[in-house]
């Protein structure tokens, strides 16, 4: 026999031998967790007469896979049901007792993936999702793609049935595929099909552990049908492997004790955070970091880098300070390139640096230490003088030491000298955006910043969490942001859709924490999927959504009106394929089909301060709320 | 589906360097406000700068109250030096662009930061 037909066979024959004979240890999780749940041990089964076909099993593999993924600490499933995994989902709900995971109903699998990114920017770990890996792999391709681009960890688990002899006629042939992770193979970290239990759970630790590890990402583990339907032999032990997880790769030290000269030798340096802050801690040592320096930071909001209102927070002086600069650091900057020059989007595109001659560029970031191909989210190429391959929150402690130690008396004198012209340059900065904010003031529809402001005083002496939504920038503006929590940046890949589930996925995280979680829910987004306020409203999940309903892909009104500008004709008709009227859509009403409580359309401002504060009692009371919000373009 | 934000957010920055200049004295407006309030939607330009002229951060500068002459407004929408497009005479007549510039002077003025408690919270 060739060699290739006997692994062909062999692997056939293992994946059977796996799930009715293979050779482990039973993990004392399974054990304790059988006892709890008087789920029947591994005792000798009454005998059978030959000829009675044994249709039950008490140990499916799928109860082992549960122990797997409760062994990683998974809070949650978030999942559309589907029969490539319906033993996992049933080891779930009735082995697992429908905690730690707890399956999450969800009316998407894009739903399930950014609600799963959102939980994992306000818990810092992921949380499971399960899919089709055909049918529900398609679904939740943009969401995965989101999550790659914003570094964030999201664990997927896949059914699938690789044996062809296996499957019913049907659909099950249309929910196989030979190599379901092919499909997002570019855009996640890692991802194996196992073909025992012992390789799975082998698996799943290595998965959760690259996840983890900087830069985070998405990874993919297929569950067949077969190892998760067929029975564990009575006697059989399965083990779980030990999970460490990797310490963050830090900078080398040299190249750290350099940065450090650069910086403290610097008369005009400029700090530009942006997927930074991974924990709590991201956002003490930059603010350590700046007031060591004196240096202003700009936080381009990727995450909750820097209290909005310290006085070394410039990120509204972007421009002045980028000019400015000598020195420029980029800490985990998602487009360094982008930050330093000017692009033109005229007939002919042209661009110029926007730094002065001779600046110095710095960069660190987990991102130079993985980066694919084929999907160009690693942007333009940027030229800087020093590159530090790392992850900018665990090298800043090294850092911040460093630098603290090149500082002598005189720089202290210039430091202090800076931080007072900057902390003047701040309160300007901030009563130039409070002026900003009165124009169009009493507007209808509502302006953006007077959205803002009326939201604040109803939440300001709450612990919230603003769990999507940029509101064109006018809380990060106006309010005060200074917890980890409080802000959980964006989608990452820009991709529509995200905003949403996300927000319900940030909210899940909060709940347990008492959280406040206020949303600024984009129209367009919403309408991707909105089957998410069904599973916010089913699973209790206390979220604010307010509509920041402009009516419209404004971004594309703005780019088809762009096209017709340029082309000397039709500009009134962007409109066309890009507005959201005729008609206009009741998200109040929509909200409530699904069991939200809901409000407006508001168009004149003086009707949202009552509407609000009778939306944040219900949200504070574990509810869900919506306010339909018709505002201004942006 | 995709957004495309990277290339309109250095737009504000771009602007305000030139709508901040000092206005020449010898500006007049000679259009009909109403005329240009109408127009403003339907040639677009609320789309960056809000149905007001407001502005917005990641769009388009803050333009009403217009602190440009008629003159140097209309010079700039024709030939933009940062990220706005273009308006050519082809698709906005001079006529229509001082009717845009009387609505956007006609815009009343905005009360007082201090004056509004929700700003100074």
């Amino acid at each position: 026999m060739p060699e290739s037909e006997k692994l062909s066979v062999d692997r056939r024959n293992f994946l059977r031998m796996a799930a009715t004979g293979a050779a482990a240890l039973v993990t004392s999780a399974q054990e304790g967790r059988a006892e709890k749940s008087g789920s029947p041990g591994p005792e000798t089964p009454p005998e059978m007469p030959k000829d009675v076909e044994i249709l039950t099993t008490d140990r499916p593999g799928s109860d082992f896979m549960v122990d797997v993924l409760k062994s990683l600490g998974l809070e949650y499933i978030c999942s559309n049901p589907g029969s490539s995994f319906r033993g996992l989902h049933e080891s779930v709900v009735n082995y697992g007792g429908n905690k730690n995971p707890e399956f999450i109903t969800c009316c998407h699998e894009e739903s399930s993936v950014a609600m799963a990114h959102g939980y994992a920017k306000i818990e810092g770990k992921p949380l499971g999702v399960f899919a089709h890996g055909t049918v529900g792999l398609q679904h939740a391709a943009m969401a995965i793609y989101n999550a790659f681009c914003d570094r964030v960890p999201v664990y997927l688990i896949l059914g699938n049935t690789l044996d062809a002899e296996m499957r019913r006629p049907g659909a099950e042939w249309y929910h196989s595929v030979q190599d379901a992770a092919a499909m997002v193979r570019d855009y996640v970290k890692w991802d194996d099909t196992p073909i025992s239990l012992p390789h799975f759970a082998e698996s799943a630790m290595r998965a959760y552990k690259i996840a983890m590890t900087p830069p985070m990402l998405p990874v993919v583990l297929v569950a067949d049908s077969e190892l998760q339907e067929r029975p564990i032999p009575e006697g059989v032990r399965l083990r779980i492997p030990k999970l460490v997880l990797a310490a963050p790769p830090q900078g080398d030290s040299g190249a750290v004790a350099e940065a450090a000269r650069l910086l403290v030798a610097a008369e005009n340096p400029v700090l530009i955070a942006d997927r930074v802050a991974r924990t709590p801690a991201g956002m003490k040592y930059l603010v350590e970091l700046a007031e060591a320096l004196q240096a202003p930071v700009i936080d381009e909001g990727g995450r909750m880098n820097f209290p909005t209102r310290h006085p070394l927070n410039h990120s509204d002086r972007r421009g002045a300070l980028i000019t400015s600069a000598d020195l420029i650091l980029g800490l985990e900057l998602g487009d360094f390139w982008g930050a330093v020059n000017s692009m033109r989007d005229q007939l002919h595109r042209t661009w110029r640096p926007i730094t002065k001659q001779g600046v110095k560029l710095i960069s660190i970031t987990a991102a130079d230490l993985y980066t694919r191909s084929n999907y160009q989210d690693f942007q333009r190429f940027p030229e800087v003088d020093l590159a530090i391959a790392a992850d900018a929150e665990a090298t800043l402690p090294s850092l911040i030491e460093a630098v603290k130690r090149l500082i002598n008396a005189d720089r202290k004198r210039a430091f202090q000298d800076r931080g007072t012209k900057l902390a003047a340059a701040r309160q300007q900065s901030m009563e130039r955006t409070r002026t900003e904010a009165t124009y169009g003031w009493d507007a209808g529809p509502v302006s953006t910043a007077r959205l803002a402001a009326e939201v604040w005083p109803h939440i300001k002496d709450k612990d919230w969490s603003l769990v999507s939504g940029t509101l064109s920038g006018w809380p990060r503006r106006l309010w005060i942001f200074d917890k980890h929590y409080q802000h959980i940046g964006g989608s990452g890949g820009v991709g529509v859709g995200y905003g949403s589930p996300a927000a319900v996925g940030a909210a899940l995280a909060n709940r347990k924490y008492g959280r406040l979680s206020v949303n600024f829910q984009n129209d367009g987004d919403l309408m991707y999927a909105p089957g998410v306020l069904w599973t916010a409203a089913h699973h209790r999940v206390p979220l604010l959504n307010i509509m920041f309903n402009n009516r419209a892909y404004h971004q594309e009104v703005m780019h088809l009106q762009r096209m017709s500008s340029r082309h000397n004709r039709g500009i009134t008709t962007a409109y066309i394929g890009t507005t959201i009227e005729d008609p206009n859509i009741d998200y109040a009403k929509l909200a409530q089909s699904m069991g939200w409580h809901a409000e407006g359309p508001i168009t004149d401002p003086k009707d949202l301060a009552p509407a609000i504060r009778r939306s944040v009692e219900l949200v504070l009371r574990g509810e869900p709320a919506l306010i339909d919000v018709v505002t201004q373009p942006r | 589906m995709v957004l495309m934000v990277a290339a309109l957010i250095l737009a504000p920055a771009v602007g305000a360097q030139v709508f901040e200049t000092t206005p020449k004295s010898e500006a007049v407006p000679v259009g009909n406000a109403q005329n240009g309030k109408r127009i403003f939607t339907a040639y677009g330009c609320y789309q960056c700068h809000g149905y007001e002229g407001q502005g917005a951060a990641a769009a388009g500068p803050r333009i009403a109250l217009p602190s440009l002459a008629l003159p140097e407004f209309a010079a700039y929408v024709r030939q933009p030096a940062g990220q706005m497009p273009p308006y050519t005479k082809k698709v906005v007549a001079d006529s229509e662009m001082a009717d845009i510039y009387a609505f956007l002077q006609s815009r009343p003025k905005p009360p007082l930061a201090k004056d509004i408690p929700l700003l100074n919270d």
